[in-house]
Formats: C-alpha cells, structure tokens, sequence
C-alpha cells in the first residue's frame, strides 16, 4: 500500500510542473505586450515599464519561469492587480465558498441518483423507470448555466420561495470560523444562519449536481441490473427472502464498487461547473473569484488562481485514487 | 439447395451496412439522428426558414412575448428580445453558429488528437511518454476551466473559444488513437505491409488508422455535443461570441438581466442548446452501441 501511495505521489510531481509550465506560459499567449493589455492601450509608458517589471516581463524566460516556481514554493503568489490583494489571501476567503457547493451538490449527486438508479433497477421497464432514464438522459446533457436561470425564474421570480443569489441575506449575522456557513451556523447553534445559508444553497447546489447525479444513476442502475441476473441473487431469491432483502442485503453492496469509482471521476465535473454555477447565482467562491479575475484582465491573478484550482485537482483526484486502492486492493495490480 | 442455404446464412454485408442496421435498431440512436439531423438543416437552410432577419431591430417589437401570450405580436412566434429582434430567426440563426462551433473545434482535436495518439502509439518509447505526460497535463485542468483560461489569454472572440476548445480535447482523441494503434501495430498484416516495404506514414495512415475509425466516429460525436456545450458556456460568460452574434449562449447571457420580465428571452435559447448537446449524445451512445459492442457499458 505505503509502494503505491508513493507511486502515486512520484506521478504527481511531474504533472504538476509540466502544469507549472503551461499555466507559466500563458501569459505569453497573450498577443502583443500583456502589461499593455492589462493597463489599456491609453496607459503611459513610465506605468507600462512599472507594471512590466512588477511583473518581471522584462527578464529573460527561464529567470521569470524559476521566480513563479520559487514563489510557489513558498506560497506566494504575488498580488491581484485588481484588489492589490495578496493572491493567496483572496483565494482563502473564496475556497471555502466553492467548497461548501461542491460537498453540498456531491451529496444530492449521491443520494438522488443512487436512489432512482436503484429503484430504475428493481423495477425494471416500469414508468418510474423509464421516466428516470429519460430525465438522466437529459441531465447529462443540460446547460447548467441555463437550468440556473429557469430554477431562479420558477423558484425565485415566480413561487419566491427561494432567494435569488448569494449566499446569506444581509440582515443575517455570522461569525465567520470555518467559512463554511453551515457549519458555522450548526457551531454556533445559529439556527436562523443555518436556514439562511441553507436556502441559498439548495438552487445552486442542485444546478451543479444536475451531471454529476444523472451519470450516477445510470451507473446505478446498469450496475444494479448487471449483479441482479447474477446466480447467487437467484439463490438469495429461492431461499425465499423478500425482494427488499435480496436487493437491499445481497445485490447494492456489490453494485456499488463501479459507481464508486464514478463519484471520484465527478470532481471534475464539479469544480468546472463551480465557474458557471457561481457566476449565475453570484455565489463569492472561487470560480467566481477567477472569472472576475478574467474580465479585468488581472492575468497575474488568472495565472495564480489557476495555478492553486489545477494543484487542489491534482491532489484530490491523487486522493481519490488512493482511497480506490485501500477500498478495492485488486486496483494497485 | 443445401450450398444455398449456407451461403445465405453466410451472407456478410459490409461492415459499414452492418453498422447501419445495428444503429437502424437503437431507438435513441434513431432519434438522435433525428435530432441532428434537424440541426444540421437549420445550419444550411436557416436562412430560408428564419421568418426575419436576426439582426434587425425595432423599436415597436421590443419584448414581445410568445404567441400564446395575450401581447404577442403578429409574426413573431416566439417573442423578441430587447431590441425587437425576432427570437426564432435568432435560434435559428444559432444552429448555424453551433454546428460551425462543434465542425471547427472537434476537427482541430481530431486532427492533432489522432497525430498525436498515432505517433506515440507507433513509435513508443520516449516519445510516446514525452506526447502522453502532455495530455496527462491537460487533463489535469478541467477543461471549461482550461478553456477559460486560454481564452481569457487569446483574448475573447468565437474564434478563440473554438481554438481554445478544440484544444482542451485533444487528449481524449490521442489516448483513443493510441489504445487502438498499440492493439493493432502487432497483427499480421501490419507486419505484412512492412515487410512489402511500406513506409512508416502508410503504415499508420493507411493501414493502421482505418482500423481504429470505429472509437474515434463515436468520440467525434460525442465531442460534438461537448463542444457544443462549453462553447455556449464560454459564449455566456462572455467570452466566446460577442453581441449580437445569435450565438445561444450569448442570447442567455443577454437575456440573464431580463429573467424578471421576460422569462422567454432566456428559456428559447437554452432548449436549443439541450436539444442539440442531447441529439449528439444519444447519436454518439447509439453509435458506440452499433459500432464497437465491446464498449458497450
């Protein structure tokens, strides 16, 4: 195990320069002078040659590429041109937002896919079955950015019972401790926190789970359906158990290894549907954080924030990984 | 009588009819092909089938709901947006838009996707690891994520989303192309046409990679529907199509401010993006069922 673990980290390092060096030669992407295109075409030169060497524009390749890497090392990142803001300051107050979406929409991925895929496979070709299949088969194709709008204009426009966007109303006071709302709430025993914060989260956690849960329950299901022709659900069944044993007891434990393994492969999913997500209902999280960043041309930031979303990737999908092989030790062969 | 039998039960078609008529038998498959092939349509002939010019604006049509609505204005089916344009001329005008988009970006993933897997499939070696380290890294983003950034660097534009997009699926098509180079690089008859004397590209090029076609049409299809998808994502943040380009995305994020008022505006595009993003993926599922049963899941 402790062999494959440091496999694992060994194939991390090299990722995680060659991203170093990708991210680090965007700014080189940028057609023309990027100190230009950050500053507008009417700034002067003295500011030009200012930002220019603030940002070490002015030095040869290699020398700017080791000060990004020496400085990442050491978790600076510089500061966003923007705010003036240390960078890494800026993505702290933000990651806790995007965090809390994300955990929030993997649970409603988990508990309603599984559920209908499991129950689309105990009654096969039943209307619920179908009804379920076709709805999985529009979820994974659905702009999350417009089912977004469509949820805010029924739930919030239309019925009002749920706020528009935001994650807590403005007369709601919350000592900030982990930064996740509802656990501060639950901490403080802040219970009209906790509904606040929960009712903000609900439309925009849902609209991000929308791909996640629909893939899941069809894993659910075509994996259900797989261990249920099996032999020893037949002999389960001529034993004489009830139906709710065999399937409940005997088939969802096996039936849910691949499904497993599917929910890892969702963070992708989700941290590319956090950006979209979070600039619909101006959720204060990361990916909002960047797109901002983006639109003022802030490319020191982009850079950086790109540079800490690609590392949390990496590593949670390392994780990931490593919790397959301790599950599942057949993986490490 | 009995010589007869046996061949008809031995009656091949060809493999490309084989696959017709297993794709014949897939129900969503049919319908997806529906579906696109509606969309395809709309992308030649919108301009015969739009009722009004996308682009033009007026004044006394502003905001106008659909017909069902009591302020409906006549010829206008399904409302107009800010400006009086007409909304159905505008999604109509976006298939056109969104098939470019998906053409463009999947053939610039197919075309350096299918170099790359190839050449490292063929060759292996150091190659092959210095090509896929490569795509292991740009999988490492996540790829709206990775779109936004190069396109936030490019600066934004259609064009740019489309480079960016093709870009950021490039991997899916090299490991594909690779996987099936490696499994088809041992057999016979590539060793055959070596040993007649064929060159490295013609072994690749017209003897292996006609070979792996199967993978890659489904993943294309399937690509389509992706590119299709951020593509709109990427328009709605704007940073793909610029106003007033009838771009779907583009139409939603202009409609985002009147989601108060004129709930239309914003609802007509995006069941435009769902059709066609479901169309491509039922095809790509149905497609993957007929052509490659092993990977059917």
């Amino acid at each position: 195990m402790l062999y494959y673990v440091f496999k694992k980290l060994a194939q991390v390092i090299p990722t995680l320069l060659g991203l170093s060096v990708l991210i680090f030669l965007m700014i080189h992407l940028v057609p023309g002078d990027p100190a230009e295109m950050m500053l507008g075409e009417r700034a002067n030169e003295q500011s030009l040659k200012e930002l220019r060497h603030q940002l070490g524009l002015d030095l040869p390749l290699y020398v700017q590429y080791g000060r990004f890497i020496g400085r990442l090392v050491q978790g600076d990142l510089g500061r966003a041109l923007r705010t003036n803001e240390k960078i890494t300051t800026e993505i702290k107050e933000h990651f806790p937002a995007t965090v809390e979406l994300s955990l929030v929409a993997i649970v409603f991925a988990i508990v309603f896919g599984m559920l209908a895929g499991i129950v689309s496979a105990t009654r096969q070709y039943s209307l619920f079955d179908y009804g379920s299949m076709v709805l999985s088969l529009i979820g994974v194709s659905m702009p999350i950015f417009w089912l977004g709008l469509v949820l805010m204009i029924i739930f919030s426009v239309k019925l009002g019972w749920l706020p528009l966007s935001g994650r807590l109303s403005y007369d709601i006071v919350l000592e900030p401790i982990t930064h996740l709302y509802l656990v501060d709430s639950i901490l403080q025993g802040n219970w009209a926190a906790f509904k606040d914060a929960l009712h903000h989260l609900i439309m925009p956690a849902f609209t991000l789970s929308t791909i996640p849960m629909a893939i899941i329950a069809r894993m659910t299901r075509s994996s259900m359906l797989e261990v249920l022709r099996q032999d020893y659900i037949r002999t389960a069944k001529a034993k004489g158990l009830s139906p709710r044993i065999v399937h409940y007891k005997h088939a969802l434990k096996n039936a849910l290894i691949p499904v497993v393994t599917i929910i890892g492969l969702q963070f992708s999913i989700l941290l590319g549907g956090a950006i979209l997500t979070e600039t619909i209902f101006a959720w204060p999280g990361i990916g909002s954080w960047l797109l901002h960043s983006v639109y003022a041309r802030d490319f020191n930031a982009v850079q950086g924030g790109t540079m800490i979303i690609a590392i949390v990737f990496v590593l949670i999908n390392l994780l990931v990984d490593i919790t397959y092989a301790w599950i599942n030790p057949r993986i490490k062969v | 009588m009995e010589a007869a039998t046996v061949k008809n039960i031995y009656k091949s078609h060809s493999p490309l009819v084989e696959a017709l008529m297993r794709l014949h038998k897939n129900r969503t498959a049919v319908v997806g092909l529906v579906v696109v092939g509606i969309f395809v349509f709309l992308a030649l002939f919108g301009h015969w089938i739009a009722p009004h010019d996308p682009f033009e604006q007026s004044l006394y049509t502003k905001l106008k709901p659909p017909f069902w609505e009591p302020k409906y204005a006549e010829g206008y089916f399904l409302g107009t947006d800010d400006f009086g344009r007409d909304l159905l001329s505008r999604i109509i005008y976006g298939a056109r838009i969104s098939m470019l988009v998906g053409t463009v970006s999947v053939s610039i993933s197919l075309f350096f996707g299918t170099i790359a897997g190839a050449v490292a499939g063929f060759y292996r070696g150091w190659i092959d690891i210095v090509i896929m380290r490569l795509m292991d890294i740009l999988l490492a983003i996540p790829s709206i994520l990775l779109a936004i950034v190069i396109v936030a660097f490019l600066g934004p534009s259609l064009e740019n989303a489309m480079i960016a997009i093709g870009v950021v699926s490039i991997p899916r098509y090299a490991r594909i192309v690779r996987g099936s180079v490696l499994e088809e690089y041992s057999k016979d008859y590539v060793q055959a046409a070596r040993s007649l004397g064929a060159s490295d590209f013609r072994l690749i090029f017209i003897h292996i990679l006609p070979n792996c076609l199967a993978p890659l049409i489904v993943q294309t299809t399937l690509g389509f529907a992706s590119a299709i998808l951020e593509a709109a994502a990427l328009s709605f943040l704007g940073l793909g199509a610029q106003p007033p380009t009838p771009e779907w995305g583009a139409m939603l994020a202009s409609g985002r401010a009147l989601i108060l008022r004129a709930w239309w505006v914003v609802t007509f595009p995006g069941i435009m993006i769902l059709l066609a993003v479901l169309g491509f993926n039922l095809l790509g599922d149905g497609l993957r069922d007929a052509l490659d049963p092993r990977l059917r899941d």
